[in-house]
C-alpha cells in the first residue's frame, strides 16, 4: 500500500512532464529530445530561489512559468519552425527534428555545467512528514502530487471544453485538415511547443522539492517522458497520465525490492512490453 | 470467360476505427483477365488494393490466390507470391537512377536477378513502357507521367500474376491514353492478370472484361462493363460524379 | 556486379595510404601525437560504422556508447582468462546480439521507436552493470592491465577501419546495400518489392553494432582503470553522430571528412574552453544540422559535379 502511494505520487510528477511532452510531439510534431533539459532548468530555478534567495520554491514558478513559455516558444519560432517549413516528408521532420533537440539538449547541458558545475544539488521544502492511511509521506511529495493534479486537470479541461483546445486537437488528429477549416497551424504548434515546454519546467520545479538532480539528469527524464507518452498514444492526454502512474508504480516497487538505481531499467521493461504488445499505446487504436 | 479463378476475394471487411471501409466483400478474378475495379470516390476501390497487395492487414474474411491464403502475409510474401501494383500517388525513388527503380522489382521478389542480366532485364522493362535513352537519368527529374510508367516498369520486372494498376491512366492526354490501353492490353495477352482501379470510362469500355463496381464499402454490381454501366443503381451511385 | 577497373585502382590506393599510415607510430616524436591520432582513428571507425546504418536507413542510434561500453567491459571482465584475440570475438558477438535485440524490438515499427530505445541504451547499460557490479561482482570498476601501447591500440584500429571499408563496400555492392537504399527511399515501395525490411535493418545494425563493441574493447587497456560512468559515457555517441553529420553519410569515405578535423577542433576547445565543452559541442552539433545538412562530403561532391558541368555549359 505505502508503495502503491509512493508510486502515485512519483506518477503524478511524471505525469506532468509527459504531458508536456505530449502536447509538443502530438500538436507540433516535434519529438522533443531536450524536454528533460527544460525540467533541469525548472529544477536549478527552484534551487536558486530556494538556497540564494531563501524563498519558497514555489514562487518560482511566478518566473519559470513565463521564462520557459518564452524561451520555448522562441526555440520552435527560430530552431524548428524552419525545418518543419523545409521538411519535405513527415520522415524527414522528424529526422531533423531529433538531431535539432539531441543537439540543443546537449548545448543546454553544457550551459548547466558552466552555470552551476557538474556536482549534485538538493535543498529541503517541507521535508516533514505527512500520515496518510497510517503510513509516512514527506509533504512536499503530497504538494507535488497535488500540483500535478492541478496542472493535468486544467489542461484536460482546456483541451476537451474550450474552443482554443479543440483546435488543437484536430491539429493532432490531422494537420492539414486543421489548416483546411482555418485553423492557424504554425501559430497553434508554435503556442503547444511553449506551453509543453513551461510545463515541463513546472514539472522539474516540483520535482526538485524531494530529489536530488544534476546538470545531466535531463536525458533520463527525457527518456521516461517519451516512454510514457509512446505508453499512452501519441498526443492522447489521458492515457499519458495513466501510463505515468504505471510508471511511477513500476519505479517505486523496483526501486523497494530489487535496487533503487534501475529504475531506468524498469522504464525499459515497460517499454519494451508495449513495442511488443501494444506499439499503438494503451488506449490507441490500431494504426493502419 | 470460363477460365479458372485465379484470385478469391472473400467477406473481406476492413475497418479503421469506427469506420467501415470494406464492408463484407466477396468478388473471383479470373486467370488472363482484365478487371475493372470501379465505384464513386470513397467507395472504397484503393482500400481493397491494399488489402489484396498486403499493404494494409484486414480486419475479416480472406483472399487467396491458386488456393495459397494471401491474408495475414507480410507484404514482401504477397509481393513474392506473384501480385505486383503501382500506387495511386506515384511511388517512385527520387534519388535512385530510372534504371535502379526498376531493377528493384526483378531483384527481391520470385525473379532474383544480378549484376549484368539484371540492367540487361530491367532496360527490356523500359522499353516495354516506352521509355528509351534515360535509363541513367535520375527519375525525380521525370515528368509525372513517366514517372508512373518507371513504375509500371519496376511492377513489370517482378514477372507478376497479378497487377494491380491505382488509377495508372489518370493524367495522360489522349494520345497517352491510345498508347496507355494497348500497353495495359498487351499485359492480358502476355498471360498476365490485371486489377485495374480506373475512373476513366473509355478505358474501362475497351479494356475490362468484367467490372466490379463498389459503393461505400459494398459491391452494388458485377457484370460486363456494358452491363454493370447500365444498370441503374451503378448510375445511381455515380450521380453527381464525372461519370460521361 | 562484375569489378571495374576503376574500382581496383581505388583498392590499390587504399591499400597504399593504409600502409603508409602504418608506420606512423615509428615516426620521430610520435608518442606526442599518438594520443591525437588514437582517438581520430576511433572516431573515424565509429563514424563509418554508423553512417553504414544510420546514412542509408536515415535511423539515428544514438546508442554507440552502450556497445563501446559492453565492449570494453568483455576485455575488462574476459581478461584473466580468455586471450586477447578471442575476446575481441566475444566482443564482435556480444555487440551484435545486443544489436539484434534492440533491433528486433524496434526496428519491425517506425523509426521514432527505435531513436527512443536507443537514447537511454548506454544509460540503461551503465545502471545495469553498476547493478551487477556491487550485487554480484563486488568492486565497481576494473583494472585493464595489459602490455599494449598506443602504438599498438593504433595498429588495431587501423586493421579494423580497413575491415570496416571493405564490409561497407561489399554491403554497398550487395543485394542488401540495394535493398537498403530502396528501403530508405520508400519503405513501401520496399515492401512491395519482395524485400524483408525488418531484416535487412536488423543485419545493418548488427555490423554496426558489432564495430562499435569491438572499438569498446581495443580502446579498454587505454583506460587502464574502467568502471561504468566511463565505458557508458553518453558524450561518445554524441561525437559520432556529429562527426558522421559533418562528414556526410552519403559515401563511405564521408565519416572520414567529419573525425578529422572535428578531432582537431575538438582538441582546440577542450584545452582552452575545459568548462564549456559540452555548451560548444553542442551549439556546433546545431550549426551542423542547419547549415551543412549533408555534410562535407556532400558539399564536395556537389562542387564536383558543378566543376564537370561548368566547361559543358561554356561550349553551347
Amino acid at each position: 500500500m505505502q508503495m502503491l502511494i509512493t508510486g502515485i505520487f512519483l506518477g503524478g510528477v511524471y505525469a506532468i512532464i509527459a504531458v508536456g511532452l505530449s502536447l509538443q510531439y502530438g500538436v507540433s510534431r516535434i519529438m522533443n529530445l531536450a524536454v528533460g533539459e527544460m525540467l533541469v532548468a525548472g529544477a536549478f530555478a527552484a534551487f536558486w530561489f530556494s538556497t540564494a534567495q531563501s524563498l519558497n520554491p514555489y514562487l518560482s514558478l511566478l518566473v519559470v512559468i513565463p521564462l520557459a513559455f518564452g524561451a520555448n516558444w522562441l526555440i520552435y519560432r527560430y530552431l524548428l519552425l524552419p525545418l518543419v517549413r523545409r521538411a519535405k516528408t513527415r520522415g524527414q521532420l522528424e529526422v531533423d527534428s531529433i538531431l535539432v533537440t539531441f543537439g540543443l539538449s546537449f548545448t543546454l547541458v553544457g550551459i548547466f555545467l558552466w552555470a552551476f558545475g557538474g556536482e549534485f544539488f538538493n535543498y529541503s521544502f517541507l521535508s516533514v512528514p505527512v500520515e496518510i492511511f497510517d503510513s509516512r509521506y514527506g509533504q512536499n511529495r503530497v504538494l507535488a502530487f497535488v500540483i500535478a493534479f492541478v496542472v493535468c486537470a486544467g489542461l484536460w479541461i482546456w483541451l476537451n471544453h474550450t474552443r482554443s483546445g479543440l483546435s488543437m486537437r484536430a491539429i493532432s488528429v490531422d494537420t492539414r485538415a486543421a489548416s483546411l477549416v482555418a485553423i492557424d497551424v504554425e501559430k497553434s504548434s508554435n503556442f503547444a511547443f511553449a506551453l509543453g515546454g513551461a510545463i515541463a519546467a513546472t514539472g522539474g520545479m516540483v520535482l526538485s522539492t524531494f530529489l536530488t538532480f544534476d546538470a545531466s539528469i535531463g536525458i533520463v527524464f527525457t527518456l521516461k517522458a517519451l516512454v510514457i507518452v509512446i505508453m499512452g498514444g501519441v498526443g492522447d492526454i489521458r492515457g499519458a497520465i495513466v501510463a505515468a502512474l504505471v510508471l511511477g508504480i513500476t519505479e517505486t516497487v523496483v526501486a523497494r525490492l530489487i535496487d533503487p538505481g534501475l529504475t531506468l531499467a524498469a522504464a525499459y521493461v515497460l517499454f519494451l512490453l508495449i513495442l511488443l504488445f501494444r506499439p499503438q499505446g494503451l488506449f490507441g487504436r490500431a494504426q493502419t | 470467360m470460363s477460365s479458372a479463378v485465379l484470385l478469391e476475394v472473400r467477406n473481406v471487411v476492413k475497418r479503421f476505427g469506427g469506420l467501415v471501409a470494406i464492408n463484407g466483400v466477396s468478388f473471383d478474378v479470373h486467370e488472363h483477365e482484365v478487371l475493372g475495379l470501379i465505384g464513386p470516390n470513397g467507395s472504397g476501390k484503393t482500400t481493397m488494393m491494399n488489402l489484396i497487395s498486403g499493404a494494409l492487414p484486414a480486419t475479416d474474411g480472406y483472399i487467396a490466390m491458386d488456393d495459397k491464403l494471401l491474408t495475414d502475409l507480410p507484404t514482401r510474401k504477397i509481393a513474392r507470391a506473384g501480385i505486383a501494383r503501382t500506387f495511386q500517388l506515384v511511388r517512385v525513388i527520387p534519388s535512385m537512377t530510372v534504371l535502379e527503380n526498376v531493377m528493384a522489382g526483378a531483384v527481391f521478389g520470385h525473379k532474383k536477378l544480378w549484376g549484368h542480366a539484371l540492367a540487361v532485364y530491367a532496360e527490356r522493362q523500359l522499353e516495354r513502357v516506352g521509355l528509351v535513352g534515360i535509363s541513367h537519368k535520375l527519375t525525380a527529374d521525370l515528368t509525372y507521367i513517366d514517372q508512373k510508367r518507371v513504375e509500371l516498369a519496376r511492377a513489370l520486372a517482378s514477372d507478376p500474376k497479378v497487377i494491380l494498376l491505382d488509377e495508372w491512366l489518370a493524367g495522360l492526354n489522349p494520345t497517352e491514353l491510345q498508347t496507355g490501353i494497348e500497353l495495359i492490353r498487351s499485359l492480358r495477352d502476355d498471360g498476365r492478370t490485371v486489377i485495374l482501379v480506373e475512373h476513366v470510362m473509355d478505358a474501362i469500355r475497351s479494356l475490362c472484361d468484367r467490372c466490379v463496381v463498389m459503393s461505400t464499402g459494398n459491391i452494388i454490381a458485377q457484370g460486363t462493363p456494358a452491363e454493370v454501366l447500365a444498370d441503374p443503381q451503378v448510375i445511381e451511385a455515380y450521380l453527381g460524379e464525372d461519370y460521361e | 556486379m562484375k569489378l571495374k577497373q576503376s574500382d581496383l585502382w581505388m583498392g590499390l590506393a587504399i591499400l597504399a595510404a593504409f600502409f603508409v599510415l602504418a608506420w606512423l607510430p615509428l615516426a620521430p616524436g610520435a608518442d606526442g601525437w599518438l594520443s591525437i591520432v588514437v582517438p581520430i582513428t576511433m572516431y573515424t571507425v565509429l563514424a563509418t560504422s554508423w553512417a553504414i546504418f544510420s546514412g542509408p536507413t536515415h535511423y539515428v542510434s544514438l546508442a554507440t556508447a552502450a556497445f563501446f561500453g559492453v565492449g570494453s567491459y568483455t576485455l575488462a571482465l574476459g581478461l584473466e582468462s580468455l586471450p586477447y584475440p578471442v575476446l575481441l570475438i566475444i566482443a564482435a558477438i556480444l555487440g551484435a546480439i545486443m544489436a539484434a535485440l534492440v533491433g528486433w524490438a524496434t526496428l519491425r515499427l517506425s523509426g521514432v521507436y527505435f531513436v527512443i530505445f536507443t537514447l537511454g541504451l548506454a544509460e540503461l547499460t551503465r545502471q545495469v552493470f553498476t547493478w551487477y557490479q556491487n550485487n554480484m561482482g563486488g568492486t565497481r570498476g576494473s583494472y585493464v592491465f595489459t602490455d599494449l601501447t598506443d602504438a599498438h591500440i593504433y595498429w588495431q584500429l587501423l586493421a579494423l577501419a580497413l575491415l570496416v571499408y571493405l564490409v561497407g563496400w561489399l554491403i554497398n555492392r550487395s543485394r542488401l546495400g540495394f535493398a537498403i537504399r530502396i528501403i530508405g527511399g520508400d519503405e513501401s515501395v520496399a515492401k512491395h518489392s519482395g524485400i524483408n525490411v525488418a531484416w535487412s535493418k536488423i543485419v545493418l545494425f548488427m555490423v554496426s553494432g558489432s564495430v562499435a563493441a569491438v572499438v569498446g574493447a581495443i580502446l579498454a587497456p587505454r583506460f587502464v582503470y574502467i568502471e561504468p560512468s566511463m565505458a557508458f559515457n553518453p558524450q561518445l555517441s554524441f561525437m559520432v553522430v556529429i562527426m558522421a553529420l559533418l562528414g556526410g553519410t552519403q559515401r563511405l569515405w564521408g565519416p572520414l571528412m567529419g573525425a578529422i578535423p572535428f578531432a582537431f577542433v575538438w582538441e582546440i576547445i577542450a584545452s582552452n574552453f575545459p568548462a564549456q565543452t559540452t555548451l560548444l559541442m553542442g551549439v556546433a552539433f546545431l550549426l551542423v544540422v542547419f547549415y551543412i545538412p549533408n555534410g562535407i562530403s556532400g558539399v564536395l561532391i556537389r562542387w564536383y559535379h558543378k566543376a564537370r558541368s561548368k566547361p559543358g555549359v561554356s561550349h553551347e
